[in-house]
């Protein structure tokens, strides 16, 4: 497959020009490791450094730190301070630390080589157009190589000098680029393609990203908070955006009325993949058996039942699809291991209106809610999930100003030691809420 | 040229407005599609409730892109389709055009220019990409060079749909683990307790957040060679390499005893069970570039069991909960050891507190 040969070499993923095309003045280092990934079927990395190199010497001496990484086994760069006029943060700088004998580097062409963090649009939509320019903009200031993306969501722009990133940045914020987070700060957010072109979206995704990451831009440019805040939203309960697991405030589309239900569509489904195909992979795979496959090829669904975790969905696309009273659930507290261990985000809105500008106004408010309470609040370093875990739930809402939900939970408590001498205040709360509808 | 000219100040524009990027077919029926289906391996076709369709060709990338990569693609979205594009979250690009007939001259430009049509519905799709060695600070290992490795010996897996359901890998170069959850994550695992410089540590690092770093408390200062430097209590450190980052001079990263490690059964998304925690199956393995073989060895086995012994729909994590851990070592042959019982906080809820046994 990879290895016949082209059809146009020259407009292929493996084309590295003739030497005599070579504009870049420092030869290139051996690079026997790094060569080894040019050959396979998938696109080779390595021959995109090697059609860079070809053009600057950034990328020569790139190339020669990364091979060393791989004959050594360690990393070599270290950080620093960079930032452009105006903000603290967004910029990751980066510093060679291979120093030969005389404490010179040993690749001093890439001895700065900085990443500038640009948050992309909610979804990374981009034209043709703009992603030429964006590239040619980097290709002026930068090595030329850009990731797509980076794990938190940011463009990242990989490899200038301290002196570039400033004029790279002034170039791409005059045509409506502005850099992301980096440090201790509310981060580049993430978004799924969702109503863009998702059926299964129950949220307007570019809205909501927007409306919460542009709300703490001041934050996102300066640094002072705890530790890093992210935001992601997923349209639906899919969670295409990993944002439960990943996301300090997860915003996930959901509906609180019935699913809709084409039953001829349904039978159409039956007729062509059988019954016992619908049984075994729709039916027996509801977690709250909330499906019921008839007698006349027609399915039930017992909503009140169904916990929109959308598998029947995703299997029966054009049979069922999410009803139309439409929200969001809200999780907070996802993170990876440091340093409490693994958190999922966990319920903490189960059910939001997202249609009327209060609407809106509300989900804006109540973000700044939880990071003013999690800035005074969290230790340094602390990551909302593990602030939540110190206090427990309850002091969390109490601090933030949330009514306590069973949806928040798996189950009640097991353990009796606790003091509940304020029961009856409590209870009545809940007795109010209920009758207040 | 500039030196004396005044900075220039910001514009605070945050995220970009998406709607202005969006294909004029996503953007008119925004938020009003009706259901989607797929032709074929690589193509998703979304049908509108306005009766718009779109068909939309997923294409893998190597995500690092330069300006030869970025033109030769372009180029083609220009030529065979309309000249807008997305990026997933694992770096393949989605192409729609509103044309069905354009879908195949799309795919063979893609694929003449040796970019990989597929990735959806149940195939392998791209691995999720960390920075490693080209251009972290604290990398145990490359994370380019793994993705590459192992998207070759996957690129049938990517281009088909033969997968019981959906396979996200995912891989990180240090214990931080920004990669992420995945049906299989490949990660690194340190073995060994950090080295200390402590010539260095007095002026790099701040004492005191390097002492709170710890998960274990196994760093406490101490007056070495007469400096204020920092001590680690090796029978207590886990090796996390989490004192690292901030404090460069507590080196943890070392070429023997940087493994990498397996963990299998991650899932982010909602479907069936509740999202789940991957969880370690190999470690010991070695870190060996530039191809990684004995780490590429182990998923492809446990991918060749999960595709021989899971249910229709099953995500790995879901047929590990059916058929259980026994089980699961069994058919992978991968040795079951103490360090697979959790001992964290919280892991008395990994035990089996029950009588089911599996035999
Ligand atoms: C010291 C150096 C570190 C560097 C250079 C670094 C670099 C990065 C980069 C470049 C990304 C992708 C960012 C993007 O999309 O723009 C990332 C993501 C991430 N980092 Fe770091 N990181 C560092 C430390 C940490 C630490 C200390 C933690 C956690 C304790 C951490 C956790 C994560 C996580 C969980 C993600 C991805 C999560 C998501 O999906 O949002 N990183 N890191
Ligand atoms: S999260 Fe849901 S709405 Fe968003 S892209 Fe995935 S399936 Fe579609
Ligand atoms: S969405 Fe999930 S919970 Fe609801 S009926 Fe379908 S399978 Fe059951
Ligand atoms: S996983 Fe660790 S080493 Fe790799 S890019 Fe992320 S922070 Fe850096
Ligand atoms: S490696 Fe981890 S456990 Fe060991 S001293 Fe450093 S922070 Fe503590």
């Amino acid at each position: 497959m990879a290895d016949q040969k082209p059809k146009n070499p020259e407009k292929h993923s493996t084309y590295l020009p003739p030497m005599s095309e070579k504009k870049s003045s420092k030869p290139f280092h051996d690079t026997p490791m790094l060569d080894e990934l040019e050959s396979g079927p998938w696109p080779s990395f390595v021959t995109g450094l090697k059609r860079l190199a070809m053009d600057n010497d950034m990328m020569v001496d790139l190339l020669g730190q990364l091979e060393h990484s791989y004959k050594t086994r360690l990393g070599y760069w270290k950080g620093g301070t960079v930032s452009v006029f105006g903000y603290g943060g967004g910029i990751i700088p980066r510093f060679t630390e291979l120093m030969d004998t005389d404490g010179k580097p040993m690749f001093p062409e890439s001895k700065e080589f900085h990443t500038l963090r640009v948050q992309p649009p909610a979804g990374n939509h981009y034209t043709t157009d703009m992603l030429r320019q964006l590239s040619n903009s980097w290709n002026k200031y930068g090595s030329g190589l850009i990731a797509f993306h980076g794990q938190t969501g940011n463009i990242m722009f990989i490899g200038s000098t301290t002196d570039n990133t400033q004029h790279f940045f002034d170039e791409i914020n005059e045509y409506g680029w502005d850099l992301g987070g980096a440090g201790p700060c509310v981060r580049t957010a993430m978004s799924c393609v969702g109503a863009a072109r998702c059926e299964q979206s129950c949220a307007n995704e570019q809205k909501i990203h927007r409306l919460l990451v542009n709300n703490f831009i001041d934050d996102m440019h300066r640094p002072a908070l705890p530790y890093k805040f992210k935001f992601k939203v997923s349209g639906c309960p899919n969670d295409c955006m990993n944002s439960i697991q990943r996301a300090d405030f997860a915003v996930i589309g959901t509906w609180r009325d019935d699913m809709k239900v084409d039953q001829g569509e349904v039978k159409a489904f039956v007729e062509r993949k059988s019954r016992k195909y619908v049984i075994d992979n729709v039916v027996s795979r509801c977690p709250t058996n909330a499906l019921s496959l008839n007698d006349d090829d027609t399915m039930t669904v017992d909503n009140r039942n169904c916990v929109r975790c959308m598998h029947c969905i995703n299997v029966m696309t054009k049979a069922l699809s999410p009803g139309d009273d439409k929200g969001v659930s809200i999780l907070m507290g996802g993170k990876r291991t440091l340093k409490i261990g693994d958190t999922m985000g966990t319920v903490i809105v189960p059910f939001m209106k997202l249609e009327t500008d209060e609407d809106y106004e509300q989900l804006q408010e109540m973000a700044e809610e939880v990071i003013d309470f999690w800035a005074e609040n969290a230790l340094e370093h602390e990551r909302i999930g593990e602030t939540i875990e110190r206090i427990g739930l309850v002091n969390f809402l109490e601090g933030v100003g949330i009514e306590v939900d069973p949806n928040m939970i798996n189950y009640p408590r097991t353990s009796s030691y606790v003091r509940m001498d304020t029961w009856d205040e409590e209870a009545d709360k809940w007795n109010q809420r209920k009758a207040a509808g | 040229m500039t030196e004396k000219a005044t900075p220039r100040s910001p514009i605070e524009t945050g995220c970009p407005d998406g709607m202005q990027y969006l294909h004029p077919t996503y953007l008119k029926n925004y938020g009003m599609w009706k259901y989607h289906d797929r032709p074929r391996p690589g193509v998703l076709h979304h049908v509108a409730e306005s009766g718009d369709e779109v068909w939309t060709v997923r294409v893998g990338t190597q995500r690092q892109l330069g300006p030869f990569e970025l033109n030769l693609l372009c180029d083609i979205i220009d030529k065979y389709a309309d000249g807008y594009v997305r990026f997933t979250i694992r770096s393949n690009m989605e192409i729609s055009v509103t044309d069905e007939s354009k879908v195949e001259p799309l795919i063979e430009a893609l694929t003449d220019a040796g970019y990989p049509v597929g990735g959806t519905g149940n195939s392998v799709t791209m691995i999720s990409h960390t920075q490693g060695w080209l251009h972290c600070d604290i990398p145990g290992t490359d994370a380019s060079g793994v993705v590459k490795a192992m998207m070759d010996d996957l690129h049938d897996e990517f281009i088909n749909e033969t997968m019981p359901n959906r396979v996200h890998i995912t891989t990180s170069c240090c214990q931080i683990n920004c990669g992420g959850q995945g049906d299989i994550a490949i990660n690194v695992q340190h073995t060994k307790p950090p080295k200390i410089n402590h010539d260095l540590v007095a002026n790099v690092c701040e004492r005191p957040s390097v002492v709170a770093r710890c998960p274990v408390a196994a760093i406490r200062p101490a007056m070495v060679n007469g400096k204020p430097s920092l001590e680690v209590d090796e029978k207590k450190c886990i090796c996390c390499g989490a004192c690292f980052p901030p404090c460069p001079p507590m080196q943890i990263n070392d070429s023997e005893h940087t493994k990498l490690a397996i963990w299998v059964g991650g899932k982010n998304s909602n479907a069936r069970s509740k999202p789940m925690f991957h969880k370690l199956v190999a470690a010991g393995i070695p870190n060996n570039p530039p191809r990684w073989p004995e780490a590429n060895d182990i998923v492809k086995k446990i991918l060749k069991v999960y595709k021989e012994d899971a249910l229709e729909w099953e995500r790995v994590g879901d047929w590990v909960e059916r058929i259980g851990w026994p089980r699961f070592f069994e058919l992978t042959e991968l040795p079951f050891t103490k360090f697979h019982i959790d001992n964290w906080r919280g892991s008395r809820y990994t035990l089996n507190a029950s009588a089911h046994v599996r035999f």
